[in-house]
């Protein structure tokens, strides 16, 4: 097939091959963006927790008179001992947080007490000797605390942990030769040593914002109850009866005192709950970019058909002559697609370019991450197919049509 | 002449039913996307006091230093409580009140109700009058509350409905935290978004409002922890809420009236002065390094509108130009194919205006339809929009009178825009060419 010709023929209609180009790569540009963003997002969204998910869920007791903390920790052991008793419950544990929940505490974490800035952040879970088992989060190191190591403190009290357990991608940003356990750290910003006794395999921290992204997986169990206005108590139903721990376990509270609010909302929340909530926004983001990008595509291949459409109806009588000079329909068939395949890679040159260059920009403006050219590559070769599909009718078409067209007027 | 155009336009659009529904659904889609996500930036970008807000201020103090200060050299965005007590007492602008978030628990006093937990804010009495918070019945406190440590308490309609049934409770009593406080004043609805009076606590956007305000002194000498964020850059000396107060940790929020850019020069200037006593006195062993930005400055430095809204808004906008350049091309089609008629008409001795006319008509038309189109997509967009965003911002998205002008009139003017390099192609058509061809 010969391209001078159609590049000729082109410049009869340069608004229409300006506009359809243009459209590519607009559309390109947006598409590789959003496709981009909802990977990302996905991404973001699969992370491992690190806990035994599919049967772990969350209550809150907010505690009706605070002004007692030796009454609300023996009522948190009163609690704990309620809910283990349970038939559908395998353990429970008190906690001020847990992965994924979106707020809790964090600190800097130090190697050396006078040390200014921080080495990382981590995020800080109160746990006591049923933790890990509550979580199913294994050691894969040292040892778990024993129920004698357990204190109590209020929230604004200075953390005097002794001993602390930490997760292996802390225990590897602390100590990358994987010497950490025995040592001293300083988690409490640089008051008072706590020696590592144990490293846990993944364990998610709390924080799920961007600017956390770096600490995601830092987190330190700190052995002591926190006795706060209010607590948490991660509960781990039995295999196959959470439905029943859920049910079960707020009724064991009340009856242990009513003194106390559960949310009817969100009081108690399984696992699976927690993590739609954490993600909600990017689950939303990556639906949104989705439904924009099918459109566009859908819109620009509408569009193709249309124009191509207009074209193949204004060049009838020359499709004529061609063919009654001895051109197959084959030939016709192809130079349309020739012609939509020239234009296309017009279209994705630019669109490539746009597509990086907004991606640039939106890396300055909103924290975006660097535009793999995977996406682009693939972006392209999904409109130049797309270009084809959607002209492949109208040039179906024109392959139809007859030698006679060649002797009528218009 | 223009129902004469009307009448053409409406003939040449049902010639080609298919092109033409392509380019209304396009107008559509790309109208409804580009509404959808502006309606939810417009309401997550708005001023949420615009009479006001170029006289509401935020001060920040510098009381960590070089070691706790951002990259950027950004003081801290709360304050200590040592520092907010400071400019309370020096009250140095119109009005001012430092605030703490608070979560207290209500006791209702029928027996046998069950306790509730309500969020709230300890501030000053200046606080309502410097916000124009709106009363239902009552008032807030004055002053000499504040001074003196009075046991009062403003609550929320949403509360009174819940205690009182609604009736004015102003002079009963409420018992928060085990202590019984009095009621001065009920607030109309108020819950404003963002909640900019404290978006270091609240982060900004919350479904659920502020139920109970208390005087700040009064939370204070009641020992009421503070909810939200507590920053620290070193471990309080002591321990308790007590300790927080002695401390370096910010946790305050503050908000300043003042009227006019001479009032904000000089505020600042005391700001930099206070720092500088400071400074002396051994407490900071820094240069003074305080700020003053207005509240939509400040919102905007705060990251209040989440990015997530603005890139959503940005990709939609794109969606509607890929729109747009379709509909240029499409128009182009549509016109261009009617060469003849044009021709014949301009033979005829119709003006090039005249084709203006005819053709634009008929773009407007079809952006017309691919409004009312629009309309509905958005109606149905804002309603799922709580499907892919937030309950706190997707509750904030509305359609409302101003969103449906704004829809149909962005669907016709930017459809007439996109025909009117296609009109301008049929303008030129030469009358002399075409009916020889014919």
């Amino acid at each position: 097939m010969q391209i001078k010709p159609i590049l000729t023929a082109m410049r009869h209609h340069k608004a229409g091959t300006v506009l359809i180009a243009l459209q590519i790569a607009l559309t390109l540009a947006i598409v590789c963006n959003a496709l981009f963003i909802i990977q990302q997002r996905t991404a973001r969204m699969s992370r491992p927790s690190g806990v035994d998910e599919a049967n772990l869920f969350v209550i809150r007791s907010d505690w009706t008179d605070k002004s007692d903390a030796q009454r609300i920790d023996a009522q948190m052991q009163a609690d704990l001992i309620a809910l283990r008793q349970l038939g559908s419950v395998q353990d429970a544990a008190p906690t001020n947080s847990f992965p994924l929940r979106g707020s809790g505490w964090d600190n800097f974490i130090k190697l050396q007490p006078d040390q200014v800035k921080m080495t990382t952040d981590a995020a800080m879970f109160f746990s006591d000797d049923h933790t890990l088992a509550t979580l199913g989060t294994h050691l894969i190191a040292g040892r778990n605390f024993t129920a004698s190591e357990i204190g109590a403190q209020r929230p604004r009290d200075a953390m005097h942990a002794a001993q602390v357990i930490i997760s292996k991608d802390l225990a590897r940003r602390l100590y990358p030769d994987g010497s950490v356990l025995g040592k001293t750290i300083y988690v409490s910003m640089g008051r008072g040593p706590a020696t590592v006794i144990g490293i846990t395999d993944t364990l998610q921290a709390h924080m799920i914002s961007s600017w956390a992204n770096a600490y995601a997986y830092n987190a330190v169990l700190v052995p002591a109850r926190l006795l706060n206005d209010y607590t948490y108590y991660l509960v781990r139903a039995r295999p196959g009866q959470l439905d029943a721990a859920m049910r079960d376990a707020p009724k064991a509270l009340y009856a242990q005192s009513r003194m106390r609010i559960i949310d009817r909302k969100d009081g108690v929340m399984s696992f699976a709950q927690v993590r739609q909530r954490a993600y909600e926004r990017d689950l939303g983001m990556a639906i949104l970019m989705g439904i924009i990008s099918v459109v566009l595509l859908a819109i620009t291949a509408a569009g193709i058909v249309g124009l191509t459409s207009f074209w193949v109806g204004q060049r009838r009588k020359q499709i004529g002559v061609r063919r009654a000079l001895g051109a197959t329909r084959g030939d016709i068939l192809h130079y349309f697609l020739t012609e939509n395949l020239l234009i296309g890679f017009g279209g994705v040159l630019v669109g490539a370019v746009l597509a990086i260059g907004i991606n640039l920009w939106m890396v300055t403006q909103f924290e975006m991450a660097r535009l793999s050219l995977v996406y682009v590559v693939s972006g392209v070769v999904v409109l130049l197919l797309l270009g084809q599909g959607a002209v492949l009718g109208p040039a179906l078409r024109a392959s139809r049509v007859s030698p006679v067209e060649a002797t009528r007027s218009v | 002449m223009f129902s004469y155009y009307l009448e053409l336009a409406l003939r040449s659009l049902r010639r080609s039913p298919g092109l033409t529904a392509l380019m209304v659904l396009a107008i559509g889609f790309g109208v409804a996307a580009s509404m959808t996500t502006w309606s939810v930036f417009r309401a997550v970008s708005g001023d949420p006091i615009p009479w006001k807000s170029s006289q509401l201020f935020v001060p920040q103090i510098d009381n960590w230093g070089p070691n706790g200060r951002s990259d950027d050299g950004e003081p801290p965005n709360a304050m200590s409580y040592a520092d907010a007590m400071a400019l309370m007492r020096d009250h140095r602008a119109k009005r001012q009140s430092a605030m703490y978030q608070v979560s207290p628990s209500v006791v209702p006093a029928e027996a046998g109700k069950h306790p509730l937990n309500v969020s709230g804010h300890a501030v000053y009495g200046e606080f309502f009058p410097m916000l124009d918070v709106p009363f239902k019945y009552g008032s807030g406190w004055s002053e000499s509350d504040d001074t003196n440590r009075a046991t009062v308490v403003v609550i929320s309609a949403k509360l009174n409905q819940k205690l009182f049934g609604g009736a004015s409770s102003v002079g009963k009593t409420v018992n928060i935290e085990g202590k019984d406080y009095r009621v001065v004043g009920v607030l109309d609805d108020w819950n404003p978004q963002p909640r900019f009076y404290d978006v270091v606590n609240t982060g900004g956007f919350s479904t659920t409002g502020d139920d109970v305000f208390l005087p700040f002194l009064t939370a204070i000498q009641t020992s009421m922890p503070n909810d939200g964020n507590t920053n620290c850059n070193a471990v309080p000396e002591e321990s308790g809420f007590v300790g927080l107060q002695h401390s370096e940790c910010v946790w305050i929020a503050y908000m300043a009236e003042l009227d006019g850019a001479a009032a904000a020069t000089s505020y600042r200037n005391y700001l930099n002065d206070y720092s500088r006593e400071q400074q002396q006195a051994g407490r900071f062993r820094w240069a003074p390094n305080s700020r003053l930005r207005d509240l939509p400055a400040w919102l905007d430095n705060q990251h209040v509108v989440p990015s997530d809204t603005k890139v959503s808004l940005l990709v939609a906008l794109g969606l509607l130009l890929v729109c747009l350049v379709n509909t240029v091309g499409l128009l182009l089609a549509k016109f261009l194919r009617r060469s003849g008629e044009i021709g014949v008409r301009r033979a005829l001795g119709a003006q090039r205006a005249a084709i203006y006319a005819q053709f634009l008509t008929e773009a407007g038309i079809v952006g017309l339809a691919g409004g009312v189109l629009g309309l509905l997509l958005t109606g149905a967009g804002v309603a799922s929009v709580g499907w892919v965003l937030p309950r706190d911002i997707a509750a904030l998205a509305r359609v409302d009178v101003s969103l449906l002008l704004l829809t149909l009139l962005v669907a016709v003017v930017a459809t007439m825009l996109a025909g009117l390099y296609p009109t301008f192609r049929a303008s030129r058509v030469q009358p002399a060419w075409q009916l020889k061809s014919n």
